[in-house]
C-alpha cells in the first residue's frame, strides 16, 4: 500500500523501495465474511508473504444464534428442531443424536421400525450432504458442470424427503421415542428408483472429476495434516479418515442399527486434500450399501414409542455422538429434573476440522488454500451454532 | 482399560482424585491446581494415553442450588489407542474463575477455551491467544452464556 503512495508523491521520479517499513514484508488480506469460496459467512484474515501463507485466523460468529443458550429456554420435545439448523445438510443426523440423548436419559426403548427408517434416513442425507460438497468443491477450484450433476441427482433424494417429513431441508422428522409420521406409501419404491440411479451416476462423478487430471494436481499434496496433528486438534469425520484416524462412530460405537448392516469404515493414508476427497467419494458408495441391506427389510409394526406428553429427564448427564457428514457429532445434556435442560453443549465436528485449517495452510500457496477448505467441507452454522 | 483398571491407576498419578460413577463414563473431579500436571500425565503416560479432546465446556450453577460450585468445567477424553473414556471436572470460583490452559496438548483446546473463554469467562493462565472468538470485537459486558446474563438490548424473557 504505502509503495503506490510513494510513487504518488514523488510523481514520475520513482524512489527505491524502503525496506525496513513496519509491515513491509508481510501483507493481511481478508476472506470472506461475504466471499462465494467460503461457502457462508466465514471471516478469515489471512497474513501473507509473499504468496506464501504465513497464518490463518478464522473470525467467527457472524451467524452465531446461540443455540446453546436457546435450548436451555426450550423443553426436550422442542429443542430437537432448532438443531436442525445447525448443520443444515445433516439435518437428520443431528436430530438423531439430540433424541438419542433424551431417550438414553429417559431409557426409551426405540421400536425396530423407527430405529431402521432412522438409518436408511441418516445415510440418504449423507448422501445428499456428500453431493453438495461435491459439486462445491469442484466449484471451488474451477470447474462447473459438476454442480449441476450433483444437484441433479440431489434433487430425487429432496423429493423423497419432502413426500415422507413434509420438507426439504430442516426435516424435523425425529422425535423422542421414534419418528413423528410413518412411511409415504412410495417411500421404498422411490428409494430403489434413486438407488438404481446413484449407481450409475456415481461412475460418473469419478470419470468427471475423480481421475481429472487438473484437478489431481491441484489436491495432491495440498494441505498435509498428519496423523498425530488430526487427533490433536480434534478432527473427526472423512477429514480425520483421510489421514487415516480411525474415528467413524458407527463403526466404534454403533447406534441405531449399524451394528447390524455391512459397511466399511473408508481409510485414506495420503494425508491431503485427495486423500479426504477419496474419503467422501467411497463413502458415498457405503452408504449406498447401507440402504440397499435395509430398505426391502424394514419391519412392521409401531413407528413411535409410546411417550408421555411432557417429557422429564432425571438428574444427571448424558452424552450422546453420532457420525454426521462432517464427522463426529456429541450431545451433552446436563439435566437437573425439570422439564428443560440445565445446560446443553452441541460438540460440532466443523469447529473443530476448522480449528486444523491453520495448521494446514502454513506455508502452502494462497492459492492452494480454497482447495483445503474445500475438502474440509465446512457448514458454517453448524460451527457458530 | 475398563473403570476399575482406570481407577487404580489414576489413583497412582494422582492420590487426591475424587471419582464418580453415576454417568456413562468415569467422572474424575480435580482441583484447578493439580489440573496442569494431571493432565500432562493423561495425555503422555503409556497405559492411559488419552490423546484424544472431543469436548471442552463449562456449566454455570449458580441459580438453582447454593451448595453447588460456581462453575465446573467439563474435559471428555478418550484415547485412540485403547479407546477407553474418562471426564475430568474442575470446580471453579466464580469471583476469579481461572484454570490453567490445556492448549499446548491438546491443539483443539485453543478454540474450544477461547469459546469458553469469552461465554462464561474463565481465564485460561498461560494460553496463547486468548481473544474473542465468536462474540464481535469490542464486545463489552457479561458473558452470554452464564446464568445470570441478561441482555440490555433485547428483553425477551421466556
Amino acid at each position: 500500500m504505502f509503495r503506490e503512495t510513494e510513487i504518488l508523491k514523488t510523481g514520475s521520479q520513482i524512489l527505491p523501495i524502503k525496506q525496513n517499513l513496519e509491515g513491509a514484508g508481510d501483507f493481511v488480506i481478508n476472506v470472506g465474511p461475504q466471499h462465494p469460496a467460503t461457502h457462508g459467512v466465514l471471516h478469515l484474515v489471512i497474513t501473507l508473504n509473499g504468496e506464501t501463507i504465513k497464518k490463518v485466523e478464522p473470525h467467527l460468529g457472524y451467524i452465531h444464534r446461540s443455540i446453546e443458550k436457546m435450548c436451555e429456554r426450550l423443553n426436550f420435545r422442542q429443542f430437537i428442531y432448532v438443531t436442525s439448523r445447525m448443520d443444515y445438510l445433516s439435518a437428520h443426523i443431528n436430530n438423531h443424536a439430540c433424541a438419542m440423548c433424551v431417550e438414553k436419559g429417559m431409557q426409551l426403548e426405540v421400536p425396530d421400525r423407527a430405529q431402521v427408517i432412522r438409518v436408511i434416513m441418516d445415510e440418504l442425507t449423507r448422501i445428499a450432504s456428500h453431493e453438495l460438497w461435491w459439486g462445491a468443491m469442484a466449484m471451488d477450484i474451477g470447474a462447473f458442470t459438476p454442480f449441476f450433476h450433483a444437484f441433479r441427482e440431489r434433487e430425487k433424494i429432496n423429493e423423497i424427503m419432502e413426500e415422507t417429513c413434509g420438507a426439504r431441508l430442516t426435516m424435523n422428522y425425529y422425535v423422542p421415542g421414534g419418528l413423528m409420521a410413518d412411511l409415504h406409501p412410495n417411500f421404498q419404491k422411490k428409494v430403489k428408483e434413486f438407488i438404481t440411479l446413484f449407481k450409475l451416476k456415481i461412475d460418473e462423478y469419478d470419470e468427471l472429476v475423480t481421475g481429472n487430471i487438473i484437478f489431481i494436481n491441484r489436491m495432491k499434496g495440498v494441505g498435509i495434516l498428519s496423523k498425530e496433528d488430526a487427533v490433536s486438534y480434534g478432527c473427526s469425520g472423512p477429514a480425520a479418515r483421510g489421514s487415516s484416524v480411525s474415528n467413524d462412530i458407527r463403526k466404534l460405537y454403533p447406534y441405531a442399527v449399524y451394528d447390524k448392516v455391512q459397511f466399511d469404515e473408508i481409510l485414506e493414508t495420503g494425508c491431503d486434500s485427495l486423500a479426504r476427497y477419496m474419503v467422501r467419494i467411497r463413502e458415498m458408495k457405503q452408504s449406498i450399501h447401507i440402504i440397499e441391506q435395509l430398505i426391502d427389510n424394514i419391519p412392521e409394526g409401531e413407528f413411535q414409542a409410546k411417550t408421555k406428553a411432557v417429557l422429564k429427564l432425571p438428574k444427571g448427564e448424558f452424552y450422546s455422538r453420532v457420525e454426521t457428514a462432517r464427522g463426529e457429532l456429541g450431545v451433552y445434556i446436563v439435566s437437573e429434573g425439570a422439564t428443560t435442560p440445565y445446560r446443553i453443549k452441541f460438540r460440532s465436528p466443523g469447529f473443530s476440522n476448522l480449528s486444523a485449517l491453520d495448521k494446514m495452510a502454513r506455508g502452502s500457496k494462497l492459492g492452494d488454500l480454497v482447495a483445503m477448505m474445500g475438502t474440509l467441507d465446512l457448514v458454517i452454522p453448524d460451527i457458530d451454532r | 482399560m475398563n473403570n476399575e483398571e482406570l481407577k487404580i491407576k489414576i489413583t497412582e498419578l494422582l492420590p487426591s482424585a475424587i471419582f464418580d460413577e453415576t454417568g456413562e463414563w468415569l467422572n474424575i473431579h480435580v482441583t484447578p491446581t493439580d489440573w496442569l500436571s494431571f493432565a500432562i500425565q493423561l495425555r503422555n503416560d503409556d497405559l492411559l494415553f488419552f490423546d484424544y479432546l472431543f469436548c471442552l465446556t463449562c456449566i454455570d450453577w449458580t441459580k438453582p442450588a447454593e451448595e453447588k460450585p460456581d462453575l465446573t468445567m467439563v474435559y471428555h477424553f478418550s484415547s485412540t489407542k485403547f479407546r477407553h473414556h474418562i471426564v475430568v471436572k474442575s470446580n471453579l470460583n466464580s469471583s476469579q474463575p481461572q484454570i490453567e490452559t490445556v492448549s499446548n496438548i491438546w491443539q483443539t483446546a485453543n478454540f474450544l477455551e477461547r469459546e469458553v473463554y469469552e461465554m462464561f469467562g474463565v481465564n485460561f493462565l498461560n494460553h496463547p491467544d486468548l481473544r474473542l472468538l465468536i462474540l464481535p470485537d469490542g464486545w463489552e459486558g457479561k458473558n452470554p452464556m452464564r446464568k445470570n446474563f441478561e441482555d440490555p438490548i433485547n428483553m425477551i424473557k421466556l
